[in-house]
């Protein structure tokens, strides 16, 4: 439904967009994921005319709106600053751009309440944005993209200012109501756990392009590249070799690779392996030490210290009884196949969120 | 009125402090006296500096030809035609000006800080002008340009207040008017409400006049007053083109000889121009609402 072909788009130079291959079917909300300056709000704003490529085409339903302006390409876009209009109560702001389609009054007002309904703010039609909270503001900003029955949502980081509770309450919201109404929809984010959480597909971008396009759950474990692999949740790199059948030789076991690439035999690799890969067992000879313990709630963050010096992440569920700061371990890999990365000796591990 | 207070609560803000704080202790209460005790000599001292002429001139238009006191400059004001006529044309010149200069201005302040906000600098350069350059020099120009213009301008444009100034006070009028506007532009989230207002379906002009103007309202009126102030007390150019304004026939009645009549318009002068800004500011009051957090 939504094709977006080779598109480009620089400002003084820097590409924002260095030739974005992007498709979208009907129904489908895909969230962008990608650090900031990845070119993914750029990418949302061409989709949603308010810029617009320097080469390539965007093609929605067969026909190139590359140059249509914002105001004729049907598409409701819901901001992460707050963007409803003060002078207008909420009513008059879900009921504008019905309006400027020259839909008469009562229709409007009808239409409007019907809205208001489905995002559950029946009760404060008649108050002004500024006397809402930042959440119901959010959700008056989607039920006013939603009132025109826009071809396509735009999302782009709407929960970004809001606070941590509101955000999960808010995300299932648009997701129940994205399925409910079938409303293809691209939804922008610099948040691992909202993509993953709201998505159908998830794409992550990193310097204007697509790096991997996929289902949250492939995305996050099996990754296509070492940034979406590091990118995606915390990640360790832990020395390895490759060895017989394709297997990877790392902390004295051998698991499946999910990336050959054609590895030579005894080639040296970093092994990619989530905190929650990798299990302490206590043992006092083991090979590492716990330099570092943080409790998440569900589970227990622990930072164990190689004796050669490197640093690793690991979850341990709960409490993560019977671990204490300064307790010798060994280490036991939980999963069958890991991604694996070229070593970058002497690099640290990225501190991932 | 401050019983509390302690202090000398004879003026209004200072029985509102008085009210506020808690009674201070003692140590307080002297360190605090010095200060309360300059705050009401300047006080007094600037009301004197201030009103005393406004009322000696009040008094003074309130002396009618025979010594007496009354209201007969006043009643002459507004039986006066070439007063009359003169406060007309003041009043058409400056609400036009008003009307015009905002609606170059605030298009042009939303397109340079939207889509070229390095013509910013520039724009501020070219609104100083009208300061930088002095009056008697603007006045000179547009002698010279009436001069050398064809007589079908003259007879046209030149040769009446409202079209011959208005341009001008137009110009006169930019610099106020694009820092009053620029404010008010840059109080609001401007990108944000113009792409939600374009990607609901509304057209420029519609997103100028629905969207934006709205919410740049207190602004836009505070850019009027000021133009219309402006109007109504500009005299360099006015009268050095011959053209009788409002101010320039203030003027021409003090050196007429009925000195209390012009003072007595120089206070209806005045006082119009107060009425117009005590409006301003109760509009501005009325939008907000009580209990707003809208900062505007």
């Amino acid at each position: 439904m939504i094709r977006f072909e080779g598109v480009q788009r620089h400002f003084g130079g820097v590409a924002a967009l260095a030739g974005l291959d992007l498709e979208v079917a009907r129904g489908e909300l895909i969230a962008l994921l990608g650090p900031s300056g990845c070119g993914k709000t750029t990418a949302l704003r061409i989709l949603g005319g308010f810029d617009r490529p320097d080469a390539g085409r965007l093609l929605v339903n067969d026909v190139d709106v590359s140059f249509v302006p914002a105001h004729k390409r049907d598409m409701g876009m819901v901001f992460q600053a707050y963007s409803l209009f003060p002078n207008m109560d909420v009513r008059s702001n879900v009921a504008f751009g019905l309006r400027m389609r020259r839909q008469d009054r009562a229709t409007r007002l009808r239409r409007a309440d019907e809205l208001l309904e489905l995002v559950g703010l029946t009760r404060t039609a008649d108050r002004y944005p500024h006397q809402l909270s930042g959440g119901q503001q959010q959700r008056v900003a989607i039920a006013r993209a939603l009132a025109i029955e826009p071809a396509v949502l735009l999302l782009d980081e709407p929960l970004a200012a809001l606070d941590a509770r509101v955000r999960m309450q808010l995300r299932g919201e648009i997701r129940s109501l994205q399925q409910r109404l079938g409303i293809t929809t691209l939804f922008v984010t610099h948040d691992q756990s909202e993509a993953l959480s709201i998505a159908d597909r998830v794409g992550v971008m990193r310097s204007g392009r697509l790096e991997q396009i996929d289902t949250p759950e492939n995305v996050y474990r099996h990754p296509a590249t070492q940034f979406v692999a590091e990118f995606v949740g915390a990640m360790n790199r832990l020395p390895g070799r490759i060895a017989d059948n394709g297997e990877v030789a790392v902390l004295g076991r051998r698991i499946g690779v999910l990336n050959p690439d054609g590895r030579a035999r005894g080639a040296a690799v970093d092994a990619l392996l989530r905190p929650e890969a990798v299990a302490v067992v206590p043992d006092a000879a083991g090979p590492g030490e716990i330099t570092d313990r943080t409790f998440l709630g569900s589970v227990t963050r622990l930072e164990v210290t190689l004796d050669g010096g490197q640093k690793l992440l690991v979850d341990s569920p709960g409490n993560g009884a019977g671990t204490a700061v300064g307790e010798r371990v060994g280490l036991r890999i939980l999963v069958e196949s890991v991604t694996v990365a070229d070593t970058r000796a002497g690099e640290p591990i990225p501190a991932g969120g | 009125m401050s019983a509390g207070s302690g202090g000398v609560g004879m003026f209004g803000a200072d029985a509102l402090i008085g009210e506020l704080t808690p009674a201070p202790s003692a140590p307080t209460r002297r360190r605090r006296g010095r200060p309360r005790l300059w705050r009401v000599t300047i006080f007094v001292l600037s009301a004197i500096f201030f009103l005393g002429p406004l009322l000696s001139a009040f008094k003074f238009s309130l002396i009618t030809a025979n010594g007496s006191y009354g209201l007969s400059n006043y009643s002459q004001i507004v039986g006066s035609s070439a007063i009359r006529s003169s406060l007309v044309t003041s009043l058409e010149i400056a609400v036009i000006a008003a009307v015009v200069v905002v609606s170059l201005m605030l298009p042009t302040v939303v397109w340079v800080r939207l889509r070229r906000p390095q013509l910013t600098l520039l724009l501020e350069g070219v609104t100083l002008l009208p300061i930088v350059i002095p009056p008697v020099v603007v006045a000179a120009g547009l002698e010279e340009l009436q001069r050398n213009a064809p007589s079908w301008v003259v007879s046209l444009v030149f040769n009446h207040a409202l079209t011959g100034l208005t341009p001008f006070y137009v110009v006169l009028a930019m610099p106020f008017t694009y820092r009053a506007l620029d404010t008010g532009v840059r109080a609001i989230d401007l990108r944000t409400l113009v792409d939600a207002s374009r990607s609901l379906g509304a057209s420029w002009t519609v997103t100028l006049t629905r969207v934006i103007l709205p919410n740049v309202q207190t602004a836009v009126l505070g850019a009027m007053f000021l133009t219309i102030a402006l109007c109504l007390g500009e005299v360099v150019i006015s009268s050095l083109l011959l053209y009788t304004t409002f101010p320039v026939e203030i003027i021409q009645e003090s050196l007429s000889g009925t000195a209390g009549i012009s003072v007595a318009l120089s206070i209806v002068t005045l006082a119009f121009t107060f009425l117009l800004l005590f409006s301003l500011s109760l509009i501005a009051g009325r939008r907000l609402g009580p209990g707003s957090s809208r900062v505007l």
